[in-house]
């Protein structure tokens, strides 16, 4: 049984009447001890969807979903109380600048001590110097050298990476299934990013935590993840393990997407890029989202929107999925281009 | 000839809101501020159409009709809406006139101030070092005495009369607004448009006025709407004490002052021009705070 | 010998930075004596992490700031000492593009006037030939003609970013220092603008350096790399000879620590130790000693020098040892 199974899940914004779907209908599931990256450029909804996910998405937000199980319970109906008490628990959550996200007013033991008197053991709850010795802990096991000074450091003393191992030991203080990472690593260097991405995989590993890697780094989720969704202007467009997904896309967009990275071009050539930009939320097209950008584009994309075809364990959103060879299948023909807003 | 590729297309099929618009649908939210600004711009009609619309001159008097109570007071006529005071003018007209003398201390000032502040800021962020100490000990010295008591000093130094009074009124807000200035200017002096105007050969001058300073603005602004009110208070008391505008020159504060003797004998003179500044005050206020929530948010974006 | 467009010898630059009120000033070496040659047309990459220095070096490029010591010539002109009048004569050789497309268009000015401002400045050009070079460099960027009068708000980032291109460009550089350009877009809007950063320099000729952290945008778009750690040169060469047979043990750290997305791709991955040193008390000798797998004695006493090996060169004490 998946740890979480989301099947449906909606977040509007605007009016009832005019809605803007920042995330339209997504089914995710993910096991214990799995890895799921979750890819996707700005305005693909991808942050949202985590947000929602922890109950974050204030008014005017509005979260519908069929429904939310986790660990066999359905997050949609039960209270909000009863929300706090799994979430800040059973999930966790790390987002992308540590040292936006730790209040700079107190020190990292009272940050972490504060997490512990909340959601520790019973122990925990009521004596400090219990809660001061597993914040030590903590800091010993995401790696932070000179542990013990570090305790009493103000966020703004630590580095970025510094900051963001204190924001995981936060996170996994209270032993969750399911860890949420959202940008983790993309306002470190790139030798810090290593080192973070490699301690969360092995906490991963050693706790057998589910991990969601939301990101926009194609390679990282190529070398860190065991599955990948791809989201574009807030749906899901395909699924599907990786490696195989990298190496035979089945949705366009992956495939434009993958073709646009410098790793797959020849070098000082011009790169295959992407005409247009993410449909905002004023020039929505009706049929496939992706059909003004898309390069096999035919009328049936511009008219109907495509659902989720395929097995459970590779799925594509399109009319005409992609084969090995990258072409589209399905009985696609190739139409004149058709010029509608010159992208 | 560009690539399709490069070529973009439309955001959306109409502009997206300039800026001025975009601020008025901020500022039209708030119903304080749209009070505010009613408000405001009936005492500015008040004061430009003053001859029209005051029934009397201000300074005539009438010397059948010392204190005559307001219309609907026993005793009182619809000649004198609001009465009349000890020397026989109406009160209403002076207070008409009033306004416009009120709106004009306020104006002056403030804009003496501000234009001096901002450039003294401006400086003071743009060079830090000493010249920056200097300035800034200068303003803390002048923030160090009660407004009041600087007001009266200048005065004192000058000669009662509106203009000096408005010229001590200057001076005492002038340390609020070097202090925003500076502070804005320090603020917006690092960061990269303002390199990148250096990198294309902006000179200093350049620099300050025509690149940091139309992003310093919003601040200053509704400093200047608050200070509106501010001065009007100012000129009153400096008015009241006898220091600001000379009899018999129909400003609020002085007619306080003139009538204080008769507060419980006729309770109308006092509290009439008391009202206005009152209400003048309060609509400044409000259109300030209108002014300053609409315009933060943007601050913060 | 051809002279370089720009060539930097020695180049220094240190910040004095208050330690509190009753301790002396400390010392950032942010630029430490650093030497490279970019000529016309050629892309040079400088790579390296935060408090390399990269960043310095592009404000010492663009004549915001004077060095400290060394020497930085722009067309065979001495810029680091140059007066007001030279200075103003250079500007119009070198100009910038910042990293981040929010911070670097000025919120209250419209597009167009940003675009004319580097001509109302630097010519005497009148209003309408103004407009005129405004509106043709929008043309080739990019950009739709109504966007002249909108203000940057309204456009997202990577149209923020062609209109800082077109802005660098209006003065027809021959050097243009670019910061990170890429560095906050999509993969999409990414190579959008890369593919407009090459064409314009194939059609105008000019030189690129580009200050990046990103090892695959270098190597698709450079022709020599630079890499800084700790404001010194630690390996510089031609793009092919650094990432096919890097010598420095920091370079290879640096390419082993990029995700790749083909297996093939991915070098031996061992994460690399411990943080960047603080730039106000760098260790002594060589400033990568202490998280580097080879080091030896002699790295934590003497400052390697930066010397030729193959086509290349490297700072590194163990450089030939290790490459042989």
């Amino acid at each position: 049984m998946a740890l979480l199974d989301i099947a449906g899940l909606t977040v509007e914004f605007g009016t009832e009447k005019a809605p803007f779907k920042a995330v339209d209908g997504i089914d995710f599931a993910i096991d214990a001890g799995e890895i799921v990256g979750v890819v996707g450029e700005s305005g693909s909804g991808k942050t949202v969807t985590a947000l929602a996910l922890m109950g974050l998405i204030d008014f005017p937000g509005r979260v519908k979903a069929r429904s939310i199980v986790f660990a066999g319970r359905d997050l949609a109906t039960i209270s909000d109380r009863e929300r706090r008490a799994l979430v800040g628990k059973d999930i966790a959550m790390i987002f992308q600048d540590p040292l936006a996200s730790l209040n700079p007013c107190f020190t990292v033991a009272f940050q972490l001590m504060e997490t512990l008197r909340i959601h520790g053991t019973d122990e925990e709850r009521h004596h400090r110097a219990v809660r001061r010795a597993r914040a030590l802990s903590l800091l010993e096991q995401v790696e932070i050298p000179d542990a013990a000074a570090r305790l009493d450091a103000f966020p703004h003393q630590l580095s970025g990476g510094m900051a963001q191992r204190v924001m995981i030991a936060m996170a996994i203080a209270c032993n969750p299934r399911l860890l949420i990472a959202d940008e983790p690593t993309t306002a470190l260097d790139v030798t810090v990013q290593a080192q973070v991405l490699a301690l969360l995989t092995r906490l991963q590993r050693e706790r057998n935590m589910a991990l969601i890697l939301i990101t926009h780094d194609l390679a990282l989720v190529a070398e860190t993840a065991h599955r990948v969704v791809v989201m574009y202007a807030g749906q899901e467009v395909e699924t599907g393990p990786v490696p195989g997904v990298f190496e035979t896309p089945r949705h366009p967009y992956t495939q434009a997407l993958l073709a646009a990275l410098p790793e797959h071009n020849e070098d000082n050539e011009r790169l295959k890029s992407i005409p247009g930009m993410v449909p905002g939320q004023h020039d929505r097209p009706t049929g496939c989202l992706l059909s003004p950008r898309c390069t096999y584009a035919v009328e049936r994309c511009r008219r109907d929107m495509p659902a989720m075809t395929g097995s459970a364990d590779r799925r594509v959103r399109c009319h005409f999925p992609l084969d090995a060879a990258g072409l589209p299948t399905g009985g696609w023909k190739h139409e004149a281009a058709h010029v509608e807003n010159p992208a | 000839m560009p690539d399709a590729t490069h070529v973009l297309k439309m955001e959306a099929p109409t502009a997206p809101p300039g800026p001025w618009r975009e601020f008025w649908l901020s500022f039209s939210r708030s119903r304080g501020a749209m009070i505010g600004l009613g408000l405001v711009v009936a005492l500015l009609l008040l004061a430009v159409f003053a001859e029209v619309v005051a029934p009397h001159p201000p300074n005539e008097q009438y010397r059948e009709s010392f204190l005559t109570p307001p219309a609907w007071a026993e005793g009182g006529s619809m000649r004198f809406i609001l009465g009349t005071d000890p020397v026989g003018r109406d009160i209403l007209s002076r207070i008409i006139y009033g306004t416009r003398l009120s709106l004009l201390i306020g104006l002056i000032s403030v804009v003496i101030s501000l234009s001096l502040g901002v450039v003294l800021g401006l400086v003071a962020g743009y060079f830090r070092g000493l010249t920056e100490t200097v300035i800034m000990r200068m303003m803390d010295v002048m923030l160090a005495l009660p407004s009041l008591l600087l007001a009266i000093a200048v005065v004192a130094i000058l000669g009662p009369g509106l203009a000096n009074a408005m010229y001590a009124i200057a001076i005492v807000l002038l340390p609020h607004y070097v202090r925003l200035a500076r502070a804005a200017v320090i603020g917006e002096a690092g960061k990269e448009y303002v390199a990148s105007s250096r990198i294309a050969g902006a000179g200093t001058m350049r620099i300050m006025f025509n690149t940091i300073l139309p992003n310093c603005t919003a601040p200053l602004i509704v400093q200047a709407t608050l200070g509106f009110s501010t001065a009007i208070l100012d000129a009153a008391a400096l008015g009241f004490l006898g220091l600001g505008a000379q009899p018999p020159t129909p400003e609020w504060g002085s007619m306080l002052a003139s009538a204080l003797e008769f507060i419980q004998r006729a309770p109308w003179v006092v509290t009439f021009p008391g009202l206005a500044i009152l209400i003048t005050v309060l609509a400044f206020n409000l259109m300030g705070d209108g002014l300053r929530d609409a315009l933060d948010p943007k601050l913060k974006r | 010998m051809t002279v370089g467009l720009l060539e930097a010898r020695a180049l220094t630059r240190h910040y004095r930075v208050s330690l509190g009120m009753f301790r002396p000033k400390g010392l950032v070496r942010a630029l430490d004596g650093v030497s490279f040659t970019l000529r016309e047309g050629e892309t040079l990459a400088v790579v390296g992490e935060s408090g390399c220095g990269k960043s310095t070096l592009a404000r010492q490029v663009t004549m915001i700031e004077r060095p400290t010591s060394g020497q930085l010539l722009l067309d065979g002109q001495d810029a680091g000492t140059a007066n007001a009048a030279l200075r103003k004569r250079l500007r119009p050789l070198v100009q910038m593009v910042f990293q981040n497309p929010f911070a670097s268009l000025n919120p209250r000015k419209k597009v167009g006037t940003l675009l004319m401002e580097p001509l109302a400045i630097n010519t005497t050009q009148s209003s309408t030939e103004r407009q005129d070079a405004a509106r043709a460099m929008m043309d080739r960027v990019g950009l739709r003609p109504e966007h002249f009068g909108r203000y940057p708000h309204m456009f997202s980032g990577g149209q923020r970013q062609r209109i800082a291109v077109a802005r660098a460009l209006m003065l027809h550089p021959r050097l243009v220092v670019a910061d990170e350009p890429v560095s906050a877009l999509d993969v999409s809007i990414q190579a959008q603008v890369l593919n407009l950063l090459m064409d314009l320099q194939q059609e105008m000729g000019i030189a690129y350096l580009f200050v990046s952290h990103n090892l695959q945008v270098v190597r698709h778009i450079a022709d020599a790399v630079l890499v800084m750690y700790l404001g010194k040169t630690v390996e510089e060469g031609p793009k092919a000879t650094i990432f096919a047979r890097p010598a420095h043990p920091y370079t290879r750290a640096l390419l082993a620590s990029t995700p790749s997305l083909s297996a093939a791709g991915r070098g031996v991955r061992v994460p690399l130790t411990g943080e960047l040193p603080s730039p106000l008390n760098p260790p002594g000798g060589c400033a990568f000693h202490k998280r580097c797998p080879h080091a030896i004695p002699r790295c934590a006493t003497e400052v390697p020098l930066l010397a030729p090996l193959g086509n290349s060169r490297v700072a590194c004490h163990r450089a030939e040892e290790l490459n042989a």
